[in-house]
């Protein structure tokens, strides 16, 4: 389980930042998006990887509050997962600006 | 007066939604006088709190526990003498840069006016708050704004320079996440004074994964504060953004060094175990190489609005550099170098707006070029004596000096305090047991001061006094008054210097040992309105 989730990060993150080091403002976005993945995944994992828990305390569960998942990591998950979605959206916005405006999808706003 | 604390996040959410429903553009006018009246009621809020923190015996002036949950287990507000200190500078900027936009910034795009009270809205909660994850969505709250106000007036200068801005905003808030959680998992808390309590307790098998994390938190606030190697994305974004907003921008990087501030010394000050000082080494070189990169910067800017970027970053540099110097008394000069650049700064955007008004695009350019190939032509000179200078470039001129003086720190106005101040809390001990990482920096300060001197007088001449068939700028009273009145503040600085002084150096002390923070509150009584003190 664990082996997999940091794989899983890793190739996330890893093709992440290769994308966003790329010329073109759609892999910066693209980039963006799969780096913003791996800290959410990320995230998770700071609130210890539990297998077979419980996600939400039961009427009956309250003496075992040990086997039960972090819920904090979770409500952190969503708030970056709102926030990541909100500005990914609003550079999208810029990005077709600047490629309005320069009539190239350069970062530079121009042709090397 | 226990409500009030919360009032810098919501009156300027509450202004900036009902600005939304009132549908923009038709209704422009009501929205700026909305957006006038706000900032102006958050300069009254901030000093009544700043006056708060003040008298009370802790330096705490209250802790607002939203939903009344006990302290770590929920989101506190914490009202102390460094929040209240930058909200009343955040303010005074907002107050200034409102009333400039009126002229006619505001009409250069939609929705100026909303988004300006979300940042400000973000850049208060930034400074308020005590819990780290909260501080996260502050933090993006006033980007999402600044990322509007950056691009506001669009064009392709501005568009270009709001992609990077907005990319690295974005990668910086992604590493601010992946530091949040690795001390979240180390540590099982997000809230400050908690995590200042359990720190020191952390094993040594948990400590690097801890000091991991810390870093990178620290480099996402770094990316804000604009140290080097970390600031190339300052620069353009600054010179491109509109002049109010660049005013108010002068503040982000503010945001940035003020999270420095309270992290490192509420978790690695002295006496918190075997982590303490952490980064502060790193803090003073960084904070050095961004004082040399801006003062080399400055001297080679082509424009003015260059030039007072790279301002903001010897300033930003400074007060890094400050912050690892780790000494109380430093921290205290540090802070006043703060409040007095800032001031300048903002000034020194919104002037530089009128100064180039009506003038040719790429006239400085070709100015400092002229001067490289020495291209002067001399004949003209025999003329023009007589020639009357108009009143507008007088005025402006004045401006212009005071500006320069702030930021170079020259006497008689509020720079030369804090820099000298600076300097003699540095100096403390005796001259050959400074280490000699204190003399760099001492000579880096002073010589910064005169690039900025250099560099500014430079500016000022080819502005001011070349071009006699130049245009004279038509410049309105509300433009102009911003820009007098921030002067008007450093000046003030200067004349109250020892008040203020003792305010900075109170603040410093109380940032020096956090238990009162800490304990103010862990401690909080349970009810908003009880009166109970700490225990």
């Amino acid at each position: 389980m664990e082996i997999v989730l940091a794989i899983g990060i890793g190739v996330l993150a890893g093709s992440g930042v290769w994308l966003l080091l790329r010329p073109r403002t759609f892999q910066v976005i693209i980039g963006l998006s799969l780096l913003s993945y791996a800290v959410n995944l990320f995230i998770v994992a700071m609130g210890r990887l539990k297998i077979d828990a419980a996600p939400i305390l039961g009427s009956h569960a309250a003496d075992n509050i040990n086997g039960l998942p972090d819920p904090l990591p979770q409500a952190l998950v969503l708030t970056a997962i709102v926030i990541s979605f909100a500005t990914t959206a609003l550079f999208l916005v810029v990005l077709i600006a600047s490629r309005g405006l320069t009539g190239t999808d350069h970062v530079d706003g121009r042709e090397p | 007066m226990n409500n009030l604390m919360i009032a810098p996040v919501v009156l300027p959410l509450f202004a900036g939604a009902i600005m939304l429903a009132l549908g923009g553009e038709q209704r422009r006018n009501i929205s700026a006088a909305l957006n006038i009246i706000t900032s102006f009621a958050l300069v009254a809020i901030s000093i009544i709190l700043l006056r708060a923190a003040d008298v009370a015996p802790t330096g705490v002036a209250g802790v607002y526990r939203l939903g009344d949950w006990p302290a770590p287990f929920a989101i506190v507000l914490v009202v102390d003498r460094l929040a209240t200190l930058m909200l009343l500078l955040t303010s005074l900027l907002a107050a200034a840069a409102a009333v400039f936009s009126l002229a006619r910034w505001h009409r250069a795009g939609v929705l100026f006016h909303p988004l300006f009270q979300f940042m400000l809205m973000g850049i208060n909660g930034a400074f308020l708050t005590g819990d780290l994850f909260n501080l996260f969505v502050f933090i993006e709250v006033l980007l999402a704004a600044s990322y509007g106000l950056a691009l506001h007036g669009s064009g392709s200068a501005r568009v270009k320079a709001g992609l990077h801005y907005i990319a690295v905003n974005l990668v910086a808030s992604l590493l601010f996440l992946i530091g949040v959680s690795l001390i979240y998992g180390v540590t099982g808390t997000l809230n400050m004074a908690d995590l200042a309590t359990r720190i020191p307790a952390i094993g040594a098998q948990d400590r690097g994964l801890l000091e991991a994390g810390a870093g990178i938190l620290g480099i996402a606030f770094l990316v804000k504060a604009g140290m080097w190697p970390l600031c190339f994305w300052l620069p353009g974004t600054y010179a491109a953004a509109p002049p109010p907003v660049a005013a108010i921008f002068a503040v982000l990087t503010k945001v940035g060094a003020y999270i420095i501030i309270r992290l490192s010394l509420l978790l690695f000050g002295d006496g918190t175990g075997a982590s303490a000082q952490f980064g502060d080494q790193l803090l003073l070189m960084g904070g050095m190489a961004t004082v040399a990169f801006g003062a080399i910067g400055s001297l080679a800017s082509q424009d003015m609005a260059r030039l007072a970027s790279f301002s903001v970053l010897v300033s930003s540099g400074t007060i890094l550099a400050t912050i690892g110097l780790g000494q109380v008394g430093v921290t205290g000069a540090a802070l006043f170098y703060l409040i007095s650049s800032t001031l300048g700064l903002g000034a020194f955007f919104l002037l530089i707006e009128l100064v180039e008004r009506d003038r040719e695009p790429g006239a400085d350019v070709l100015a400092v070029t002229r001067e490289l190939y020495g291209d002067e032509d001399d004949s003209e000179n025999s003329q023009e004596t007589g020639i009357a200078i108009p009143a507008t470039i007088g005025i402006l001129g004045v401006a212009f000096i005071s500006c320069a003086l702030v930021i170079s720190g020259m006497p008689p106005l509020s720079g030369f305090v804090a820099k000298f101040a600076i300097l003699t809390t540095a100096l403390g001990a005796p001259a050959n047991e400074l280490p000699l990482a204190i003399w760099i920096f001492l000579s880096l300060l002073i010589v910064s001061g005169l690039a900025a001197l250099i560099a500014m007088t430079r500016a000022g001449i080819r502005s001011f006094w070349a071009s006699p068939d130049r245009t004279i700028p038509r410049v309105r009273l509300i433009e102009m008054a911003p820009v007098a009145v921030l002067l008007l503040l450093c000046a003030i600085q200067t004349v109250e210097a020892g008040p203020i002084m003792r305010f900075m150096q109170a603040t410093a002390q109380s940032l020096h040992a956090p238990h009162h923070y800490v304990r103010g509150v862990l401690d909080s009584p349970a009810k908003l309105n009880d009166s109970r003190g700490p225990t």
